[in-house]
């Protein structure tokens, strides 16, 4: 299990911007470097991430081999109303990993 | 929805040919921009103008939109010319964002120009066009 980051502010007035940041660790092997054996390194990569907030899609995107090793995206939401933010990533060789945040509004 | 854009191009683009990068920087647009035209402005691609290591090359993506019910920004794509492939992010959002921002973090194979285009929910699409120097690149680099 990949480890991952998620930053969300634990309290927020209504109505509010508030900023959140995501970040995992994977290599995002981009398919197009060379190994010791001379033979080319298969592509291994994140290639979807979604950010929901009480399971409406909020955010998502997707990822190409031009992300960085451990990606990580910083993005916005308006908090509506008390509840969880879930993160959802998922990529090449059956990746997959989740994490979620509490948010509390006042 | 789009897909990636046909190697081809990148090919052309690692060749040199010219006219490759006019070419694809239009082919790019035109999986996401379709028949639509493609205007410059309201998107502001903020980008360190020289960079040391091309692993990590952190990017922010703003644009101008009151991110309202009627009138908010549908989805951000950026692009860059000399990667081996030329798409690097495409993400989507909606009113619920707020703001129209986005930071991430790229790699770039060269010193190129990277593209962000933004679409907005009335169907019209900006862009905005940065030249980036990087002295040591990434994604084809042998280990």
């Amino acid at each position: 299990m990949a480890r991952a980051l998620v930053n969300v502010p634990a309290k927020a007035k209504r109505g509010e911007i508030v900023e959140i940041k995501a970040l995992i660790q994977h290599d995002m092997e981009t398919g197009f470097r060379v190994g010791t054996s001379g033979n080319i390194i298969p592509r291994d990569i994140i290639t979807d991430f979604v950010c929901k907030y009480n399971g409406q899609e909020i955010f998502r995107a997707e990822l190409f081999p031009a992300i960085s090793a451990n990606p990580f995206f910083a993005f916005s939401t308006i908090a509506t109303e008390s509840g969880t933010l879930t993160f959802e990533w998922s990529g090449d060789k059956g990746f997959s990993a989740t994490e979620s945040a509490d948010i509390t509004v006042e | 929805m789009w897909s990636p854009i046909s190697r081809p191009c990148a090919t052309d683009l690692a060749r040199g040919a010219a006219g490759a990068h006019d070419r694809c920087e239009k082919r790019a647009g035109k999986r996401v921009v379709g028949e639509g035209e493609l205007r410059q402005g309201k998107v502001k691609l903020d980008l360190p103008p020289l960079v040391e290591n091309g692993n990590v090359v952190s990017l922010t993506v703003s644009v101008d939109s009151p991110m309202t019910d009627t009138d908010y920004v549908k989805a951000i794509h950026i692009f860059n010319e000399r990667n081996p492939q030329p798409n690097v992010i495409g993400a989507y959002l909606g009113p619920r964002a707020g703001r129209a921002s986005l930071s991430t973090r790229i790699r770039l194979a060269d010193t190129q120009n990277v593209i962000a285009i933004a679409e907005l929910s009335d169907g019209s699409f900006w862009s905005e066009s940065v030249n980036v120097i990087v002295t040591l690149a990434a994604c084809v680099e042998n280990l």
